[in-house]
């Protein structure tokens, strides 16, 4: 079929409402800058999932690197999309203009060099992400032990995305489900069929230009039309089967599974990443970054990454949360459901 | 050599680093009478601005802090239809900073004021404790060759140009910054070849901005506003080189957010802009200029996606900065 047939069919869609949710935040992104949402019918409805690290992060993690960061001698590393977020008092932004010590980094790597030029600073670097990340933090750990670096410790707030899709599929009445393209590189596109067996959903894995993404909403439309549901592996230029096993078994060597706090949904069994007990001598104290909390009063971002409601839906939206002041995390990340709706509303 | 706070006194040394590195390399006849003041001649109607550079690195593939300097007061000057012809620089340079560094910087701005045709004709320096920064502010002053150009002057069925690839600058800094290796280069540039042909080949062009912090994305949110009309862009006539656009794919960043020091916009009638864009394209800096959009009646920013979808572009909120995955 070529692209504007699938166009079409999408267009002239008038059955059920069906909800689509996109896992990842790259995705979202992908999403709104192809227009893709523009395009669709009211029926099909896609929604923004968990799966932006930064809006899933408890408030308790951010409130920590502040702390290290305003702490003598102590030196804050991060990717560039955490800078933003607020934790219970404020975001690392914030914390940077009282004097916090915060550089953003593009790779993990970096944070080798800094510590071994400057080995009178201890530095604590912000672990966040799911398993597309996990493997860097593994190349670190590696360095770290081989280069016996003292000077640098993670925090760590790395989560696994089957358990969640496990989770969604109990809890929620979402119809299909658009698999995470960069996380699928990494675990592959069988660990999906299960869950497309178990229950009774559409599993479609994809990469993210716009024609990936309008193909993949129409296989999802196909398979509920017929009820023929299953996985179905659309990037197969990047994702293979198996995934990457030599990356993922990597990760295994330092770090074993956890339940996991997801900031607005609560705690998922198995769905974190700690390190393992003989490793522990590189964390900055992880587990006390983990405390269940409640959104803020009025913020409604579990709905919206639930997708039980769109985030325009919220009474804060636009109102009381903007980009520039946020309520919740779904409003500042640039890959956050909110902030992507607000840009576009 | 490091700068130190004597250099900023006013005595024996801040008269040495003047004349041996300022006047040295800005000399002109107002400038070495060392008045109080600068006489100058100009004909009736000018146009007059300032803006100050606090750029990190102060050397980035493409240019320096210098460059962007003189580049980003004359081109303010050009988008008003001016063209410029003098400037008064100051700097505030932190103890600490490399004398040679400094030299640099003035040889450099030198150069790009020698390109754009002005001089550098009053100037000021204080030294102040840190860490060896430098900062520097400009003020220049351009004769009106056309008048009547403004960003609220925009009108239903304009078409607009832009000259040349998006988010050289802001690529080439953030790679500086992250130590990543490329061939990216800033653009940073006066566009004054660019916007006295448009004038020359008597173009009627309603409105011009350069594209500067904030990207294209702010400049067509003011157009939307200023001018009380809604802006149609395609995306894929947005001109973007394959090393930018893979540059910003891996951070997760948009072109159309970042800055830019060598690029405008032009917003013409519709009847000129077949004639605006090969003006553009054989001027200095316009050789990758494009139709990008036009404009029509209503609000907003509005992008027509490849897939013919569409989107609201807005505003750059805060900072722009790379994701995580």
């Amino acid at each position: 079929m070529t692209l504007e047939q699938v166009t079409k069919e999408l267009k002239g869609y008038k059955g059920r409402t069906i909800k689509i949710m996109e896992v990842c935040g790259t995705h979202t992104a992908s999403i709104f800058k192809a227009g893709i949402r523009s395009i669709l019918p009211e029926e099909i409805r896609l929604i923004s999932g968990p799966g932006c690290p930064v809006c899933v992060t408890p408030s308790a993690y951010i409130d920590k690197l502040v702390d290290y960061s305003l702490k003598e001698n102590y030196q804050v590393l991060t990717f560039g999309d955490m800078m933003k977020v607020r934790g219970s008092k404020y975001s690392l932004t914030q914390a940077k203009a009282l004097g916090g010590k915060i550089n953003y980094l593009y790779s993990p790597l970096q944070s080798l060099a800094l510590a071994k030029e400057n080995p009178q600073i201890n530095y604590i670097f912000a672990a966040v992400g799911f398993e597309t990340t996990a493997p860097l933090y593994t190349i670190l750990l590696e360095e770290m032990e081989k280069e016996n670096i003292q000077n640098l410790k993670l925090l760590i707030a790395v989560k696994t995305i089957i358990p969640a899709l496990s989770y969604l599929c109990e809890q929620e009445e979402i119809d299909g489900f658009l698999c995470p393209g960069h996380v699928s590189v990494i675990i592959g596109s069988k660990v999906y069929e299960p869950l497309a067996e178990k229950y009774g959903k559409p599993f479609v894995v994809t990469g993210f230009e716009g024609e990936h993404i309008l193909a993949s909403v129409y296989e999802i439309m196909t398979q509920i039309t017929t009820g023929d549901f299953k996985m179905k592996n659309l990037y197969t230029s990047a994702v293979k089967e198996e995934g990457n096993e030599k990356a993922f078994g990597a990760v295994m060597k330092y770090f074993e599974p956890c339940d996991a706090y997801w900031r607005g949904i609560g705690t998922i069994p198995g769905s974190g990443l700690r390190l393992k007990e003989e490793f522990q001598k590189y964390d900055a104290g992880s587990e006390e970054a983990f405390v269940e909390e409640t959104l803020p009063k009025g913020c409604s971002c579990t709905d919206v990454i639930l997708g039980r409601i769109q985030p325009i839906e919220c009474p804060a939206f636009g109102k009381r949360c903007t980009p520039m002041d946020a309520l919740g995390p779904c409003m500042v990340s640039s890959e956050g459901a909110c902030g992507i709706w607000y840009k576009n509303r | 050599m490091h700068i130190d706070m004597s250099y900023g006194s006013g005595g024996k040394q801040t008269t040495s680093l003047i004349n041996e590195v300022f006047v040295k390399h800005f000399s002109n006849p107002t400038l070495e009478k060392m008045e109080d003041s600068a006489v100058l001649t100009v004909k009736e109607k000018i146009a007059f601005t300032t803006d100050s550079f606090v750029v990190t690195p102060m050397f980035f593939k493409g240019g320096d802090i210098g460059k962007v300097a003189v580049c980003g007061t004359v081109n303010d000057l050009l988008m008003m239809g001016a063209n410029p012809k003098y400037l008064t620089t100051g700097f505030i340079i932190e103890e600490g900073a490399d004398l040679n560094e400094l030299e640099r910087i003035a040889a450099s701005m030198a150069m790009t004021a020698k390109e754009a045709g002005v001089q550098i004709v009053a100037g000021d320096t204080k030294v102040i404790e840190g860490k060896g920064g430098i900062y520097i502010n400009t003020s220049g002053i351009g004769e009106i060759e056309k008048e009547g150009i403004s960003i609220s002057s925009c009108k239903e069925g304009d078409v607009i140009l832009l000259s040349g690839n998006l988010g050289e600058h802001h690529a080439a800094i953030m790679s500086h910054r992250m130590e990543i290796e490329n061939d990216i280069k800033s653009d940073c540039a006066p566009l004054k070849e660019i916007v006295l042909n448009l004038i020359a080949a008597g173009i009627d062009i309603h409105c011009m901005r350069d594209v500067t912090r904030g990207g294209l994305a702010t400049v067509l949110n003011e157009v939307s506003s200023s001018s009380a009309c809604k802006v149609v862009i395609e995306e894929k006539a947005l001109p973007v080189s394959p090393q930018v656009e893979g540059f910003c794919d891996i951070l997760g960043l948009d072109p159309l957010y970042m800055a830019n020091e060598g690029k405008l916009i032009a917003v013409v009638p519709k009847a000129d802009a077949d004639k605006a864009l090969q003006v553009m394209k054989a001027s200095k800096y316009g050789e990758n200029a494009a139709i990008i959009g036009k404009i029509e009646n209503g609000t907003k920013v509005i992008m027509a996606t490849p897939f013919g979808g569409n989107r609201v572009i807005d505003v750059l909120y805060g900072e722009g900065l790379p994701r995580i995955c």
